[in-house]
């Protein structure tokens, strides 16, 4: 595959999560009953550098869970090898808490599908939110995204990759081409 | 074939033997995943949904069965338990027409112990589209409850590999220290059998253990300790003068745990039998049984397998 264009690099990626963390208390008018959740994998670091920047900004710890969304996919039984499944975590019960789930990218909104069902399980948010650092169209699920790092138009045949210095060694973004 | 890595090689899951070392700690590893399910509010996961597992319980089990259906149950799976007494077993069906009327019925997976060695590997070979999982056949293999137990180990310990695990009793007749051998040295954990002659068979120093014949040499350093139930309905007439004397060699006492390593784990497959293999106050005490923690690990060690065998294969092929 072959790199069609670096949307991201490590300072821009950093700008737009800052961003994202102001957004998510700008639209939450504050801090109250808030807790950043990130879905395995990536948007596990993306979660908790926002969790990180919103502590930063209003001086006040912010909870931060990990939910793994692999045992509710709607793709499990025809998708060979099965993917790895590990633990969902939350530091405190999720009821009457607003839920901000980070992503790394929002595609056909499936994974987030996934996760809205996971998360019921564990009981009953006042509201819950949706943050991805890029949001690449195509959508299959009437789902959206309430904070964006960044919209990017792309093709189906595309492929955004979305590198982060806990996961990969680096962080950016590229669009790959098949 | 698929990578090793991510996920199981074979449809089923007969045994440790045939396994290798990366499938072992997948297995382990997903378990992790699921040990998280069962201690949420709502203990149900969608990953099994609309999957149909029977249960072919020919010969008993408590745990085994019970630990199965949960473990299904809380997969989503559609569950079917079938025991051979109160069926035509009864009235003289063969195992193979019970099964081929059990399959005519489209499960997607069969979990099965049955007295007979080689059962689950019979039913394996002749079903090429269900996912055949021994719980036990006869003394050949238990692999579950290996897994179970290692898993147990590897979350107190923190590892297996250089672990001394000391297996004392019934070491003829039982499937699961033929399945625990397998599994410890393949993880190269290091394994110390101990049984009166009678109950230890010969040439099993070829798997890769040691076998000493005094339980106090056995303990002497050991960080885990496996009592084995007497399987008195195996042996046929005793295999030593009397339960009383098997207690005063080679029951497991507060007195004799003191040879092995501080924060040794004592551990038991189950059914015990009291007085006889081991001592009620040692099975009791929570500074050394973990008797209670198999039990529970072992529901998450189920679903990993269930999980891992009844993904996509089983509705592809």
């Amino acid at each position: 595959m072959n790199v069609k264009k670096r949307l991201l690099d490590g300072a821009r990626m950093n700008r737009a999560i800052r961003r994202m963390a102001i957004e998510v208390v700008e639209k939450n008018r504050g801090l109250d009953d808030l807790m950043i959740v990130g879905i395995r994998s990536r948007g596990v670091p993306i979660g908790e550098r926002m969790t990180a920047e919103i502590e930063q900004m209003e001086g006040h710890p912010v909870p931060f869970g990990i939910l793994d969304i692999t045992l509710y996919r709607d793709d499990l039984t025809t998708i060979a090898p099965n993917p790895v499944v590990k633990p969902t975590k939350f530091p405190e019960p999720i009821n009457d808490k607003v839920i901000v789930l980070v992503d790394d990218v929002l595609y056909t909104g499936r994974t987030v599908r996934a996760a809205l069902d996971a998360l019921i399980d564990f009981g009953r948010p006042k509201r819950v939110m949706l943050a991805v650092l890029i949001d690449r169209g195509h959508r299959e699920l009437p789902i959206h995204a309430d904070v964006i790092g960044k919209t990017v138009p792309t093709d189906a045949e595309e492929v955004i990759k979305v590198k982060l210095a806990e996961t990969d060694g680096e962080d950016e973004v590229l669009i790959m081409e098949k | 074939m698929r990578a090793s890595s991510t996920s199981l090689r074979s449809k089923d899951l007969l045994g440790i033997e045939t396994l290798i070392p990366e499938e072992i700690a997948l297995i382990l590893d997903t378990a992790e995943g699921f040990k998280e399910v069962s201690e949420r509010h709502v203990k149900k996961v969608p990953a099994l949904r609309g999957q149909l597992v029977i249960n072919l319980f020919m010969e008993a089990s408590t745990r085994t069965r019970v630990s199965f259906e949960i473990a299904e149950k809380r997969l989503s799976a559609d569950t079917l338990n079938f025991s051979s007494s109160g069926s035509s077993v009864e009235k003289g069906e063969t195992l193979i027409d019970t099964a081929d009327n059990l399959v005519a019925m489209q499960p997607n997976m069969i979990v099965m112990r049955h007295k007979h060695p080689g059962s689950a590997r019979m039913l394996a070979e002749r079903y090429p589209n269900i996912s055949i999982i021994n719980g036990g056949d006869g003394s050949h293999e238990h692999p579950t409850q290996a897994l179970l137990d290692a898993f147990t180990m590897r979350e107190r310990l923190g590892r297996l590999n250089g672990v001394n695990v000391t297996i004392v009793g019934d070491i003829k007749y039982s499937r699961v220290v033929r399945s625990n051998i397998h599994l410890l040295t393949k993880m190269n954990a290091n394994v110390t059998l101990a049984a009166p002659p009678t109950l230890m068979p010969v040439e099993i120093d070829k798997l890769g253990v040691r076998v000493v014949h005094s339980l106090d040499e056995a303990i002497e350093g050991a960080d885990v300790v496996m009592m084995l139930r007497i399987q008195l309905e195996r042996q046929g007439k005793l295999s030593f003068p009397s339960l009383r004397e098997y207690y005063n060699t080679f029951g497991l006492t507060r007195e004799r745990l003191r040879r092995a390593k501080k924060g040794v784990l004592v551990m038991h497959p189950g059914p015990m039998n009291r007085g006889v293999e081991i001592a009620s106050d040692v099975a009791d005490d929570p500074n050394y049984s973990v008797i209670l923690e198999q039990v529970t690990n072992g529901v998450a060690v189920r679903m990993a397998v269930l999980y891992l065998l009844g993904g996509a294969h089983s509705t592809e092929s």
